[in-house]
């Protein structure tokens, strides 16, 4: 049976983004400060959501669709899908920079702390439980479920091999190549 | 040579709709020497246009016209604007459809008699029987080139099919195998055989599929006596003095206004667009809408009895590749109300890619249950539930109160309840689908609750008495002998079976019924 491989292969894309994050973050670390407030670039290169509000939405989105074999890197392609919209959208950047402001003040309420800093994710989901009928909530978690699952490298990481018909489908792929079924 | 018609060219019919039944009707006429005009809304999209990628193709070709929902159904809440999920493209629905072709039964042509009086459902016997309609189905069949019919053989299993039947095999299932499929599995008609691409919703890259938009249509435009007119969006129908339709208008691309005259108007906008279009014709002489006196355009919408399992194993199955729809189990889809209900269900292979696994597998669910499923993708197999719900009055297409379309014509609301018939008839199949996979080795199972809408059914029904429904035996409005329904929406009942073929059958025995009564100067 053809199966895929699902390790993570270094594309020019992958690379950029694990190398601009890893040198916000060796920044932080030779400037002698190591401070949940510094600013990853890829926040920073966001138009409408602001640095603070998507470092909390990278949070949350990952709790919402956890997958713990997919770096942040997917996230946060999904997250500047949504940032790009909001671009074009002023009801849509106040929506997600004061939703990520009440997340804060939820999780402050149930924890002490903001969303970002609470460290189990059981009770990281509690705040979102406790937000789960806001507008902000509904619209995160909808535009999320498209923009995460719509990329073709998350796709591969989870087994799923896109458009065939330029492959020839898969009749001579192994569109009836299942070996454990004996008797069908 | 492709025909042009002038707009006031009062001998041609007109054809609403290029789909299973639009597309089909408008063929079998041209072939008969009758000239057509054929507005289709959408634009004409051809096999090298259609993408193998799921949201890019929804945005291709859905109809995503703005629309409301209401009731109780679950679609109301998930995609409370998309109730229906159907192609706005010349070609209609069968360019995404899945190529199932299953002929009703006997029995489901007998619904009210067979079934008896049901509470809160307003059942009715079609006016025309199996034996009438199989010589139809046979040509339909021949036609579409449905695998298991005319010495065609079926088409290959794939995985997913696999394990569905192992598991049919296992729990002592009888009847099931990979269809009646309108794919080719040799080349046939000047198309090519299945390459099991997948992305069968998408429209076929191959061409293997039936669908009207490079079969009927090209063949009917050859002829020389076919128009399709594409982005045509119908806005009315308008009559003579005497209460005959004349004329038809629609809006191009550009929302020029253009009037159309016709000898004979067809009716096939799928079940929720042709209903809103007689209601938008209304006039001094039908105040309730075009041939709405019986009051029942627009009701008894039925959308079958759906619901869907997702299975997931501890070793990969790779669902996605081939066929989508590549296998059936069809004990279920027999009368035995021992189960708790009356009408049947099919079981059918089922898979969505992961961007659609994501929408629909769950709609609205997060957190780990969700993903961990998701994580599987690879390890699923799938089955789609398809089986006979209800018709109820209360069930309907009406006008919206005060949302308008770029036209300002009221867009559709559709109101939906389940009747409890089809929760237990869910419940049983939910039941069944599940074992089916437990036989297998299954590790979990998900109920997937139904998708928006692709069998849209009954909202202009036949019926014999002209008070019990819209349309005669032929489709023809009781109430304006020169106006028919041509698509799914003139099902008295929905039968456990996917409808397209029962469309097609029903387009061609249309296509003799007009030419005959426009020989005898009838219409």
């Amino acid at each position: 049976m053809r199966v895929l491989d699902k390790r993570i292969r270094l594309n020019r894309r992958n690379f950029l983004k694990t190398s601009a994050a890893s040198m916000a973050a060796a920044g932080a670390v030779s400037g002698g400060m190591v401070s949940i407030t510094a600013t990853p670039a890829w926040a920073e290169a966001l138009t409408a959501v602001k640095p603070d509000a998507a470092k909390t939405l990278l949070v949350m989105v990952r709790d919402l669709y956890p997958h713990d074999r997919l770096g942040d890197a997917y996230y946060e392609t999904a997250l500047a899908s949504m940032d790009q919209a909001a671009a074009k959208d002023a009801t849509l950047a106040g929506q997600l920079n004061e939703g990520a402001v009440a997340l804060d003040a939820a999780a402050r309420k149930l924890h002490g702390t903001p969303y970002a800093a609470i460290k189990a994710e059981k009770d990281r989901v509690a705040v979102l439980k406790s937000i789960e009928t806001t507008p902000f909530f509904a619209k995160v978690r909808g535009d999320m479920v498209v923009a995460l699952y719509n990329q073709p490298e998350v796709w591969a990481k989870l087994g799923y091999e896109g458009a065939s018909a330029e492959y020839g489908g898969y009749i001579h792929r192994g569109f009836d190549d299942i070996d454990w079924i004996k008797d069908a | 040579m492709v025909a042009k018609f002038a707009m006031d060219d009062d001998s041609v019919v007109v054809v609403i709709g290029s789909g299973a039944g639009g597309g089909t009707l408008s063929n079998e006429l041209a072939q008969k020497g009758i000239k057509v005009v054929c507005l289709e809304a959408g634009k004409r999209h051809e096999i090298q246009d259609f993408v193998n990628d799921e949201w890019k193709s929804f945005s291709q070709i859905s109809w995503l016209d703005k629309r409301t929902t209401s009731g109780t159904w679950r679609v109301a809440k998930d995609f409370p604007n998309l109730p229906a999920w159907i192609v706005k493209a010349v070609g209609g629905s069968t360019v995404h459809w899945a190529g199932a072709s299953l002929r009703f039964q006997e029995h489901e042509f007998k619904a009210r008699t067979t079934y008896g009086e049901v509470e809160g459902a307003n059942l009715l016997d079609w006016p025309v029987t199996l034996a009438e309609m199989e010589p139809y189905y046979d040509k339909a069949e021949f036609k579409m080139g449905t695998t298991g019919t005319n010495g065609i053989p079926r088409l290959p299993g794939n995985n997913n099919y696999k394990v569905l039947a192992a598991g049919a095999k296992k729990l002592g299932y009888a009847e099931f195998h990979t269809g009646n499929m309108s794919i080719n599995s040799k080349p046939r008609d000047g198309r090519g055989s299945c390459q099991q691409i997948g992305f069968c919703f998408q429209g076929c890259k191959s061409g293997a599929k039936w669908s009207t938009l490079y079969t009927e249509i090209p063949k009917g435009e050859a002829t020389g006596n076919l128009e399709v007119r594409p982005d045509a969006q119908v806005l009315k129908i308008e009559h003579d003095a005497k209460g005959k339709v004349n004329a038809v208008l629609y809006a191009d691309s550009t929302g020029a206004i253009h009037r159309q005259k016709a000898r004979i108007v067809a009716v096939a906008g799928n079940s929720i667009e042709s209903p809103r279009l007689l209601l938008n014709s209304a006039s001094t002489m039908f105040p309730d809408g075009l041939a709405n006196s019986s009051g029942q355009v627009g009701r008894n919408y039925m959308r079958h009895m759906t619901g869907s399992v997702y299975a997931m194993f501890d070793r990969p199955v790779h669902m996605y590749r081939g066929t989508t729809m590549a296998g059936i189990i069809r004990d279920e889809s027999r009368f035995d109300p021992r189960r708790g209900f009356v009408g049947g269900y099919e079981m059918e292979t089922l898979s969505l890619g992961v961007p659609f696994m994501a929408a629909f597998l769950d709609p609205g669910a997060w957190g780990r249950d969700f993903s961990s499923a998701l994580d599987a993708y690879d390890h699923m197999a799938g089955m789609w539930l398809v089986g006979e719900d209800m018709p109820r009055e209360t069930n309907r297409i009406t006008l919206h109160a005060s949302e308008k379309d770029k036209f300002g014509l009221p867009i559709p609301n559709v109101n939906f309840d389940d009747h409890p018939n089809d929760i237990a008839m869910r419940t049983h199949a939910y039941g069944r689908g599940s074992a089916v996979y437990d036989a297998v080795g299954a590790v979990r199972t998900i109920h997937t609750p139904p998708y928006p809408s692709t069998h849209n059914l009954g909202t202009n029904r036949m019926s014999a008495n002209a008070r019990d429904g819209v349309v005669n035996k032929w489709g023809q409005a009781h109430d304006v002998k020169n106006l028919f329904v041509s698509d799914g929406s003139q099902f008295t009942s929905g039968g456990s079976e996917n409808p397209t073929l029962t469309i097609v059958a029903l387009a061609i025995r249309q296509a003799d019924y007009i030419a005959d009564q426009m020989g005898k100067r009838e219409i």
